[in-house]
């Protein structure tokens, strides 16, 4: 299937004044139709350089960026903005007009474009709906909450019916509940109209949630992409596994220890694995964390096992382990 | 002594016409030095290193103009613009020949107030509307004079103060106005009842517009409520 997003050898230097900082290096990424995509990575990475190429917001110093085979570096000024009419894109921040009510907002867009006031407003109203913000189409983006605004953001992002919805870092100025509120709305979205969406964020639990796919930048490189599933259960790259370990607070007391994750999924579940495998092996074994993630919808109980000192035990455990079909990774210890 | 002069029907009627000329000289100078002025501070904002269109050239050579006329003396640029005030209005006394050197001092000023003003307005809302598609003319038009409107109409408030203020000034070459009246009353013929009147009227004036402008300012806008 051809790709909706290929990103193609971006690279992005910044010139400082007696510096140049390499935001990103040769970055090489599709994206189907339909998919939601996150690109998750610390702060400082590079991500949100490399949302903003999928628009050229930012030009990549080398490489480009095709939208449904069209290449954007190859673009006229005018072309590119009507490009962008179908590549909406919603902020961190919620950049609302401060001075415009909530139904102006959203007609925003359309005005760009040339609709009809009479249309827009049509269009805003349903709109409104969506969001299900109906009742404060003539409010203030000072007088709405955070999830709000950004519920009227992702509400003026639609307006003109785009292929392609960026975000970034849509939810991290947002409370937990919000945040859950506002993710499943995009994904209400994707569901609904197709669109495909591209979720930047430094929060694993965000990609969890919605994602069906992720890519991992790690100083301005891409560490790592497949499915969220995929790069949740067996993380390759050293920067993936502190993202997916990231979620449990006492890495440093497994510094030095003889630690393992597993992850269970599906089935696994029914059979109580660790208590047969402490009675089989007859060694105790330490319990550091364990957690159940819903990715995509699925359950997957993740857990972080002490092993005991002696190797020959610690070995027969994780035999034991992977004989029944779990994940079953060394922790090291600096991660 | 204030009570006989203002019960002097010539001098209440020399006080009235000053206010008029001074009201005359100060709108219109306003209105076309913003005229000039706006366009201005939008080109700088626009051509800056970090503007959305950044041109060096355009940059500098507007930068320096500002700089320069913003520091000459208004009297001084009175007195070194009199050839050319003579080319336009014909002569180079009375109210609407004042009216072009304080266009001409007015436009750099009332360049850097839109310029910082524009400058206020949200980065992330101005790359929201790039992010839209929307072209420069747009953003100028819809985005960064829209979203800045309040402290624009506050800067606005500031410059027209300040006009006023010069248009007395002008008074001392003959500008016409209540400035006028006050130097040829209170300094040449010592009637210091009647530069106290004028100098309380040009206050008052003051007074109003600056009431004025910061309640049309809050009026429009949408951030507080």
């Amino acid at each position: 299937m051809e790709p909706i997003i290929r990103i193609q050898d971006v690279s992005k230097t910044f010139l400082g004044r007696d510096n140049q900082v390499e935001a990103l290096r040769g970055i090489n990424l599709e994206i189907q139709r339909g998919d939601i995509y996150g690109i998750i990575g610390m702060s400082g990475a590079g991500k949100s350089t490399l949302v903003r190429c999928l628009n050229f917001l930012e030009k990549p110093t080398s490489g480009t960026v095709f939208i449904e085979d069209k290449d954007l570096s190859r673009l006229t000024d005018k072309e590119l903005r009507r490009m962008r009419t179908e590549i909406a894109m919603i902020f961190q921040h919620f950049n609302l007009l401060m001075q415009r009510n909530v139904l102006d907002n959203i007609c925003f867009p359309m005005e760009i474009v040339g609709v009809k006031r009479a249309d827009a407003v049509k269009r805003a109203r349903e709109l409104l709906q969506i969001v299900g913000l109906e009742e404060k189409e003539k409010s203030y983006p000072s007088q709405l909450s955070g999830g709000q605004k950004q519920r009227v953001a992702i509400a003026r992002a639609l307006a003109n019916n785009p292929k392609i919805l960026l975000c970034d870092e849509a939810t991290s100025a947002l409370d937990p509940t919000t945040t859950k509120s506002i993710l499943k709305l995009l994904q209400e979205i994707n569901q609904l109209y197709g669109i495909t969406i591209v979720i930047i964020t430094h929060e694993m639990a965000v990609v969890q949630e919605i994602c069906s796919h992720v890519a991992i930048i790690d100083s301005g490189e891409l560490a790592e992409f497949g499915t969220v599933e995929e790069v949740f259960t067996r993380p390759q790259s050293p920067a993936a596994k502190k993202l997916v370990f990231m979620t449990d607070q006492r890495s440093s007391e497994m510094r030095g220890k003889h630690c393992v994750r597993i992850v269970f999924s599906e089935n696994s579940s029914f059979e109580p694995v660790i208590a047969n495998m402490v009675l089989e092996c007859k060694a105790p074994v330490n319990i550091l964390q364990a957690d159940t993630e819903d990715i995509g919808g699925i359950a997957h109980g993740h857990m972080i096992l002490q092993l005991p000192e002696d190797e020959q035990t610690a070995a027969h455990m994780i035999h034991y382990l992977k004989e029944r079909k779990l994940s079953v990774e060394e922790v090291e210890a600096n991660v | 002594m204030s009570s006989t002069i203002l019960l002097d029907p010539t001098i209440l009627k020399m006080l009235g016409q000053g206010i008029l000329t001074t009201l005359y000289m100060t709108l219109v100078s306003t209105i076309i030095a913003y005229a000039l002025g706006l366009p201005m501070g939008v080109l700088l904002v626009v051509t800056a290193k970090e503007g959305l269109k950044p041109n060096a050239v355009i940059y500098k050579i507007l930068d320096i103009v500002v700089n320069v006329v913003r520091s000459i003396p208004f009297l001084i640029l009175l007195i070194l613009v009199i050839p050319f005030t003579r080319l336009i209005v014909g002569k180079t006394y009375g109210p609407t020949a004042t009216i072009v050197p304080l266009i001409l001092a007015a436009a750099p000023f009332i360049a850097r107030m839109v310029e910082s003003s524009l400058l206020e307005v949200d980065k992330g809302v101005i790359e929201a509307a790039q992010s839209m598609g929307a072209s420069l003319w747009t953003i100028i038009c819809k985005v960064m004079i829209t979203e800045a409107r309040t402290s624009l109409i506050v800067g606005a408030t500031i410059a027209m103060g300040t006009i006023l203020g010069y248009s007395a000034m002008a008074g001392a070459v003959g500008g016409g106005g209540l400035g006028d009246i006050a130097i040829q009353y209170g300094y040449y013929r010592y009637q210091t009842d009647i530069m106290l009147v004028t100098v309380v009227l040009l206050i008052l004036m003051v007074q109003i517009m600056q009431w004025a402008g910061t309640k049309i300012a809050k009026k429009l806008d949408r951030r507080l409520r």
